[in-house]
């Protein structure tokens, strides 16, 4: 341990933080303002700044991957600092679990206590009588209180095959990592290109579904809880898959110019740990947001 | 490799950049722990001079200086600039500065990254701030944020404050990682983990609480936006959703958050008392035990903040006994402090008086927190200024009387001056004085049946709310000596020791004073 603690690189000054604080400032101040204006149908500058925010984003992130992938490649990282920027990564994840426990804590909740308690359950009778006494709790809530209806999903047919996709996605991903560590390149190549066509499928599949919801099941963000639970955690896992995909498209495009050896290849680690993350959420997602 | 290595090692050795660069693009442990604790002070001084203009409303019954909504919008600000502008940021800079040094690391683990966490921060307050400009106003639903207030009856601005948050949230999940990964990946050969001072322990636990519950706030803050702007109905009862079920969501955040903001205290304090004793801390492993202890319990307490408001009787049961179960670490933490002290050479020097009020003070805040444990007393306490009292107590006596004494006490350390000891002991007596008078009386008024966060009262309460904003306006003051004492320091004064104080064991001792830009690029012995 003595001897890879001398070697830890402390980097000089770098301007690709302060670049991606000014970036998530316009974001924020764009999203904020465009949020009111699309919802009030105003013109306004928040879309663009919106997209200014973005557009800084993502020319910090390729400034301050590049600068990493330099000093990558020039081999001054210890395996302590490859240590950092493991637990690094795991402790980012474990954030992004409970990120997901919010809403998977909403759904819960919803489920077994409000609707129970809106049809009457444990000592809301009175409730019951004096606010909507025609309710019945159900799941999928295909009736609300207010009385917006809708159909629900269905658990079989496209959403399984989306299952199937991702947990092969998976696999494919984990041979990947076995051929890199066996420096079997051919077969490395070959098996991220199967994921990442994996991938991109599982968001085609899902924009499908979602113009499905909206334009034959009646099933929109609006159409009360169930509504709600299934569009933002069905959202917010295919916004993680695409961020998924994107990292693995990268650590691609870095496998087909020689980047990475059987020992070292963090950022391969840290992508596969991500996708098989965004798995798992998956998985949890299909059995109490689709089949439950 | 190794011909990279070392050209690159003394390439940046002790070679400060100057300018506006050096702070804007700094990977620095010391910079970046700098301007946390000066952007903190900035912060605290905003957030107080809001606290202030609530105090000239409440000075007399009936409306005088503001409106009412700018009221709500006053309170509401004032606690969210004080807990995440303030309190949190300036414990992560005093965990910058300290952590590397106490554990003998080079820097923190993941230095770029930390710059950025730090830079985030002001644009978000910037965000907040500004908010309160447009029309229609800022944020006015407390920085609780209750659904409906903020889904149903909230303002345009709105949408900036849930941004503004989950940058905020971004920073301080970044910032936490890289204590963590820092802990658990740079300490010096021979630093185990029993070995390690009680700020780093204290500060381990923090992080974890930070980067368990800041995504809950995020996805709280997501659900209120897509319920105001989208149409979804989580908090909608007419689209089967639930208020309480925000409630349930923000405190899930809320509680291990008021643990987040004492627990660092907690490790000052415990730095500060042998140090002054001159004894070794009293029990440093059920110090350790405790810490751990509070962790997890405190994300199995956090609906006694809504005993009110709509729960089965098990389910307030379960609540208030859990909620009590967590006197007994904390019992455990001033009982060692305690033990400390006894029978110490004990000299009173600034740090140590500001951690002698923490002990006190906090274990008032502690026991007015038992009280509103108790669930049936809680239906009488629940929204009066019983609680913020309560909460002040803890929070102003306790963490921001903490992040004082550090800053007292690390500050030879920091600066290689000693600061002004006759005017620091004026700040405290000052200080003291004034915290009492206005928050003690805020018990009386509670009881006795004033709600908070309303801009009148009935008349019965106006002597002792004249009191408090007098306690108010002289505690505001107060801080400007700190200021003062601050400034002096930074500019010059009696050159510090290494040791800086008699008592004084650890690391961040053995290095000068003051601290090199670099150190331990080596890692130190560890006896």
């Amino acid at each position: 341990m003595n001897k890879t603690y001398e070697k830890y690189y402390v980097p000089a000054q770098s301007p690709w933080p302060i670049v991606g604080a000014v970036a998530l400032f316009l974001i924020a101040v764009g999203a904020g303002n465009f949020v009111n204006e699309v919802t009030k149908q105003q013109p306004g500058f928040g879309g663009y700044m919106l997209t200014a925010g973005f557009a800084v984003l993502i020319l910090m992130l390729f400034g301050w991957f590049k600068n990493i992938i330099d000093e990558s490649m020039s081999g001054i990282y210890s395996d302590q600092m490859d240590r950092s920027f493991r637990y690094g990564m795991s402790w980012f994840i474990m954030s992004e679990v409970m990120f997901f426990m919010a809403f998977f804590g909403a759904l819960f909740y919803g489920r077994v206590i409000a609707l129970n308690w809106l049809s009457g359950g444990s000592n809301n009778a009175m409730t019951f009588e004096l606010l909507w006494p025609e309710f019945e709790a159900m799941w999928p809530l295909l009736k609300t209180p207010g009385g917006t209806e809708t159909q629900a999903m269905p658990a079989f047919g496209l959403p399984l095959i989306n299952t199937a996709i991702l947990v092969i996605s998976s696999v494919t991903l984990h041979f990947a990592h076995v051929a890199l560590e066996q420096s079997k390149r051919g077969t490395l190549k070959l098996m991220m290109f199967v994921t990442i066509v994996l991938g991109i499928t599982f968001l085609s599949l899902q924009v499908y579904e979602y113009i499905h919801a909206y334009t034959d099941l009646g099933l929109t963000l609006a159409s009360g809880f169930y509504g709600s639970t299934f569009f933002l955690l069905t959202g917010f896992h295919g916004m993680h898959v695409t961020l998924g995909t994107i990292i693995l498209i990268f650590v691609f495009l870095r496998i087909l110019k020689g980047h990475f050896t059987p020992e070292k290849h963090f950022a391969f680690r840290a992508g596969a740990w991500y996708w098989h993350f965004v798995d798992v959420v998956w998985l949890c997602l299909y059995v109490f947001v689709y089949v439950l | 490799m190794s011909a990279v290595v070392t050209d690159h090692e003394h390439e940046h050795h002790d070679h400060r950049p100057s300018g506006i660069k050096r702070w804007l693009y700094t990977t620095n442990h010391k910079d970046i722990g700098t301007m946390y604790l000066v952007f903190a002070l900035i912060m605290f001084f905003i957030g107080g001079s809001m606290a202030m203009v609530i105090r000239a409303e409440l000075f007399q019954p009936g409306l005088q200086f503001v409106e009412p909504n700018f009221f709500n919008q006053m309170t509401t600000v004032h606690g969210l600039i004080m807990v995440f502008g303030a309190v949190m940021p300036a414990f992560t800079g005093l965990a910058n500065w300290m952590i590397p040094i106490m554990i003998g690391a080079p820097d923190m683990a993941l230095p770029r990254m930390n710059n950025w966490s730090f830079w985030i921060l002001p644009f978000a307050f910037l965000i907040l701030l500004g908010s309160l400009f447009m029309p229609g106003g800022g944020p006015n639903f407390g920085w609780t944020f209750y659904a409906p207030l903020s889904t149903k009856f909230s303002g345009d601005s709105t949408a900036l404050f849930v941004f503004s948050v989950h940058i905020m949230g971004i920073s301080s999940i970044m910032g936490a990682i890289n204590v963590i990964v820092t802990i658990f990946n740079m300490r010096a050969p021979g630093m185990t983990w029993m070995k390690m001072p009680m700020f780093v322990w204290t500060w381990l636990i923090t992080a974890f609480l930070l980067i368990m519950v800041m995504p809950v706030l995020a996805g709280a803050v997501t659900m209120v936006l897509t319920d105001k702007y989208f149409a979804t109905s989580f908090f909608d009862a007419a689209g089967g959703g639930d208020p309480v079920l925000f409630q349930h969501i923000f405190w899930f955040f809320g509680h291990p958050e008021v643990y987040i903001m004492i627990l660092p205290a907690f490790g000052i304090v415990s730095s500060i008392v042998p140090t002054f004793a001159r004894k070794r801390l009293f029990g440093y492993s059920s110090m350790v035990y405790a810490t751990a202890s509070i962790g997890l319990l405190s994300f199995l307490v956090w609906a006694h903040h809504m005993f009110t408001t709509g729960m089965p009787v098990f389910a307030e049961l379960f609540f208030m006994y859990c909620t009590m179960l967590i006197s007994v670490p904390t019992g455990v933490k001033v009982f060692n402090w305690v033990a400390t002290m006894w029978r110490g050479a004990m000299t009173f020097e600034v740090p140590m008086m500001f951690a002698l009020a923490f002990v006190v003070l906090f274990t008032i805040g502690g026991f007015s927190g038992l009280m509103l444990a108790i669930t049936p007393a809680d239906f009488q306490y629940h929204d009066t200024y019983f609680v913020v009292a309560h909460f002040h107590y803890v929070l102003v006596t306790g963490a921001v009387f903490s992040i004082i004494a550090a800053a007292y006490y690390w500050l030879p350390k920091w600066t290689g001056y000693m600061y002004d000891e006759k005017l620091g002991q004026w700040h405290f007596w000052c200080s003291l004085i004034s915290v009492n008078l206005l928050f003690f009386p805020m018990h009386f008024v509670g009881l006795a049946g004033m709600p908070r966060r309303i801009p009148d009262y009935a008349l019965q309460f106006a002597d002792f709310n004249a009191l408090i904003s007098v306690g108010g306006f002289l505690f505001g003051a107060s801080q400007l000596i700190f200021v003062w004492v601050l400034v002096k320091c930074a500019r010059g004064g009696q050159k510090a020791t290494a040791r800086v104080w008699e008592g004084a064991e650890g690391l961040e001792w053995e290095i000068p004073s003051p601290a090199p830009y670099h150190t331990f690029d080596t890692p130190p012995e560890i006896k």
